[in-house]
C-alpha cells in the first residue's frame, strides 16, 4: 500500500483501461477469426444480448432464488456447526489435539468428491446440495473460530471470570465478541466454498439452480447464455463476498 | 519426558478412539437395522474392500494419473505464475493495476467454468489439467511477487556493491530469498489444482480417482465408493503433509 501511495492514481488506471480495452479487442478478434469452432467464443455483442435476455426474463431469478435458498441454509448449518466445533476446539486443549488435525487434513480435501455420498442420504433434491454446501462451509468456520479462540487476549477471560460469569455469559459476552473478526473471515471463506459447493453439485445432478441452468445451455450448445449465466454467478459470488467483507471490517487480513 | 510423551499421546489416542468409536456404532447400527446398509455400507464391508478396489479398479495407476496431471498443472502455474508475478515486481504500475484483480480472482469460483473448458478442449485431459492450472495460477502470482518485493534492502545493498547487473541480482538474490515465499504460493497453487482436479474428473467422469468415485456410483458399488473415496482423502491428506513438510525445511533454511 506503501508503494500504492508513491506512485498516482492516474497511471494505474490507465493501464487498468488499457488491460482491459486489450482483452476485449482481442476476444472480439478470436471471435471475429473462426479460429476456434462456432460460438466457442462468441461475440460481445452476441454475450451482452445473451445476458439482456437472461436478466428480463423469469427462469434466471427462479433459479437464482433456488440457488440463494440452498446457499443460505447451507451457510446456517455449515456456518452454526463450525462456530459450535470452532469453539469447542479453540477453547480446549485436549479436544483440539484430539480433533483438530482430523479438520486440519480434511479441508483441503475435494468436497465434490462427497457428492454420491451427499446423494445417498439427502436424496437427488435440494437436500444434498445443501449438504454438500454445508459441509464445504464446515472446515474454514471451525479452523478459523479455532484460530478466533486462541487468539483470545487472556486478560479477557480473566476479567469474565473475576465477575463470575456463567458459561452463557462468557460466551455471549467475551468469546462471541473477540472472535467475531475471525468467526467472519471464516464465514467469508465458508460461503466461497459453499457456493462451489452447491453449484457444482447442481452442475452434477440438479433440475433447477444456477449450476442446472449453466449445465443445460452447455449441453444445449447455448454458449452466449452459458457466457451470460457464469458472468451472472461471478458477480454474484463477488457481491456476496464484498457484503461479507464489509461485516467483518479489517477481518480480511486474519489467516485461517 | 515419558510422562510428557504419555500426554501428548493421550489426545491423539483420543482422538483415534472417537473415530473407531463411531464406525463401530454405524456397524452395530446397520446390523441392527437402524441404519439402512443400502444407503450405508458396512464399516467393516467398505475395509473389506479396499484390496478389491486396489487391484481391480487400478487405484495406483489412477492415483498416478491424477498425480501428474497436479503435476502438469502445478509446473504450468508455477512456469506462468512465477513469470507474471516476477513482471509485476518489476513494473509496479503493472503490480497497483492487477494485483487486486489477481486476489479477486483466486477468491472466485473458477471451478465453475468447467463447462467453458469442456468446450474448448474437449472432454479429455487438457480441460482438467487446464483448470487445474487457472485455480493455482493466483496464489503463484501473489506468493511471488510478495516474496520477490519482500527482499531485505541489506542483501540487495550487497549485490549492488559487488555490481551486480538485473539478470544476476534477480538469480543470486531476489530469487534465493524470495524462494521459501514462493513455495508456499506454489504449495497452495498445487493444493488448489489437486482440489479442482479431482472434482472436474468427477463430474466429466474421465480420467483418475475423480472418475473412479463417479463410476463406482454409477455402479452402486457401495462400499467400494465409500473405499475411494477414502482413498482420495488420504491422498490429499498425504500430499498435503509433504508439501507442509518441505515449505517448513525451506522455511528454516
Amino acid at each position: 500500500m506503501s508503494a500504492g501511495a508513491r506512485v498516482r492514481g492516474a497511471p494505474v488506471a490507465r493501464v487498468r483501461i488499457a488491460i482491459v480495452a486489450v482483452a476485449l479487442i482481442a476476444w472480439e478478434a478470436l471471435a471475429a477469426s473462426g479460429l476456434l469452432l462456432h460460438d466457442v467464443v462468441p461475440s460481445l455483442g452476441k454475450i451482452a444480448a445473451a445476458l439482456w435476455k437472461l436478466v428480463s426474463t423469469a427462469p434466471l431469478y427462479q433459479n437464482l432464488g433456488w440457488t440463494a435458498y440452498e446457499i443460505g441454509v447451507s451457510l446456517v448449518i455449515g456456518g452454526v456447526a463450525g462456530v459450535l466445533f470452532g469453539l469447542a476446539l479453540g477453547g480446549n486443549r485436549f479436544l483440539s489435539r484430539a480433533f483438530e488435525p482430523y479438520l486440519h487434513y480434511l479441508g483441503p480435501t475435494p468436497k465434490i468428491i462427497f457428492f454420491p455420498i451427499m446423494i445417498m442420504w439427502f436424496g437427488v433434491g435440494g437436500g444434498s446440495k445443501i449438504a454438500m454446501g454445508s459441509l464445504s462451509c464446515f472446515f474454514p468456520v471451525a479452523l478459523s473460530t479455532a484460530v478466533g479462540m486462541r487468539q483470545i487476549e487472556p486478560v479477557l477471560v480473566r476479567v469474565g471470570k473475576s465477575f463470575r460469569a456463567s458459561f452463557a455469559q462468557m460466551l455471549v459476552k467475551i468469546y462471541l465478541p473477540a472472535i467475531r473478526p475471525a468467526m467472519l473471515t471464516g464465514l467469508r471463506l465458508g460461503l466461497g466454498v459453499a457456493v462451489i459447493g452447491v453449484l457444482l453439485a447442481e452442475t452434477k445432478l440438479s433440475n433447477r439452480g444456477l449450476g442446472y441452468l449453466v449445465i443445460q445451455r452447455y449441453t444445449n450448445f447455448d454458449m452466449p447464455g452459458m457466457y451470460a449465466i457464469l458472468i451472472v454467478v461471478f458477480l454474484l459470488a463477488i457481491v456476496a463476498n464484498a457484503l461479507l467483507s464489509r461485516l467483518g471490517g479489517s477481518s480480511s487480513t486474519t489467516t485461517v | 519426558m515419558s510422562e510428557s510423551r504419555a500426554s501428548a499421546f493421550t489426545p491423539i489416542a483420543a482422538g483415534l478412539a472417537t473415530v473407531a468409536g463411531v464406525l463401530a456404532l454405524v456397524e452395530a447400527m446397520i446390523h441392527a437395522g437402524w441404519i439402512n446398509r443400502f444407503v450405508v455400507p458396512l464399516p467393516s464391508a467398505v475395509l473389506a474392500s479396499f484390496g478389491r478396489v486396489i487391484a481391480e479398479e487400478n487405484v495406483l495407476w489412477r492415483t498416478l494419473y491424477t498425480g501428474m496431471e497436479a503435476l502438469a498443472a502445478g509446473v504450468m502455474a508455477a512456469l506462468v505464475g512465477g513469470a507474471i508475478g516476477a513482471l509485476l515486481t518489476r513494473r509496479r504500475v503493472l503490480r497497483l493495476a492487477t494485483e487486486t484483480w489477481v486476489a479477486a480472482i483466486a477468491a472466485a469460483p473458477i471451478v465453475l467454468i468447467y463447462p467453458l473448458f469442456l468446450v474448448v478442449f474437449g472432454r479429455n485431459a487438457s480441460t482438467i489439467v487446464m483448470i487445474g492450472f487457472v485455480a493455482g495460477l493466483p496464489p503463484v502470482i501473489l506468493k511471488t511477487v510478495e516474496g520477490l518485493s519482500g527482499t531485505r534492502r541489506v542483501l540487495i545493498d550487497v549485490g549492488r556493491s559487488f555490481k551486480l547487473t538485473t539478470v544476476q541480482e534477480f538469480w543470486k538474490i531476489r530469487f534465493p530469498a524470495a524462494l521459501p515465499t514462493i513455495f508456499v504460493g506454489f504449495r497452495l497453487g498445487i493444493m488448489f489444482a489437486l482440489i479442482n482436479i479431482v472434482g472436474v474428473e468427477y463430474l466429466i467422469n474421465f480420467g483418475g480417482l475423480g472418475q473412479l468415485v463417479n463410476e463406482l456410483a454409477e455402479r452402486y458399488d457401495l462400499p467400494a465408493m465409500y473405499a475411494a473415496i477414502f482413498f482420495v482423502v488420504l491422498v490429499s491428506v498425504v500430499f498435503f503433509l509433504v508439501t507442509e513438510r518441505v515449505e517448513r525445511w525451506l522455511a528454516s533454511r
